[in-house]
């Protein structure tokens, strides 16, 4: 499923709601979730999974082609932690 | 580093702010995007949204696992496990936004 057909599929069960309001729904929750990790929050959905910020540390990383040594800075990466719900359910629980 | 933890309710307060519709029924579409999301996961689909990132579902094999404290072994069964890939985009906003 791509977010096109998350939005038809939505649009479909909500024929009182014009299809580009529909995109700004969806677009404005997955940009909210961006956003906060941005900030460095953690967006915390219950059932469905955490989205949160981990910190890497930094490295001496090695180009793999040449095997020359690299400085790797410190970065923040996102992180997604499934929900036991979610994880429950993938295993046919529930 | 940011310490906040948003919720569903920050979700549905975007949605309201952005759109206009009820907070109600933005917190039911909210919820209406979790649900279909993790339907699809459940029936074995990918989920990719652009420019956010990529959920897929993996197996797992069966493997022997050990109890950390007191050493015993333990059968871990093949099971399904939910993986997410950030896009580029969002692991470039992520990294930028939490330089330093």
């Amino acid at each position: 499923m791509i977010r096109s057909e998350l939005v038809q599929k939505i649009a479909d069960e909500n024929p009182h709601l014009y299809q580009r309001d529909v995109e700004r729904i969806v677009n404005t929750i997955f940009e909210e979730i961006t956003i906060a990790m941005s900030r460095g929050d953690r967006v915390e959905l219950r059932g469905f999974g955490a989205f949160s910020v981990k910190k890497r540390d930094e490295r001496v990383g090695r180009n793999p082609r040449t095997g020359e040594s690299v400085q790797v800075e410190q970065k923040h990466v996102p992180f997604f932690k499934t929900g036991k719900l979610l994880r429950d359910r993938l295993n046919g629980n529930t | 580093m940011g310490e906040k933890t948003l919720t569903r309710m920050d979700l549905s307060e975007a949605v309201f702010r952005e759109v206009g519709l009820s907070r109600n029924e933005s917190a039911e579409l909210v919820e209406r995007v979790l649900t279909l999301m993790s339907d699809a996961l459940v029936g074995n689909e990918q989920v990719k949204v652009s420019s956010f990132g990529t959920f897929s579902v993996r197996e797992k094999a069966a493997r022997i696992g050990r109890n950390p404290k007191t050493g015993e072994e333990v059968p871990i069964l093949p099971r399904r496990v939910l993986s997410f890939r950030p896009s580029h985009l969002m692991k470039e906003r992520v990294a930028e936004g939490n330089r330093n």
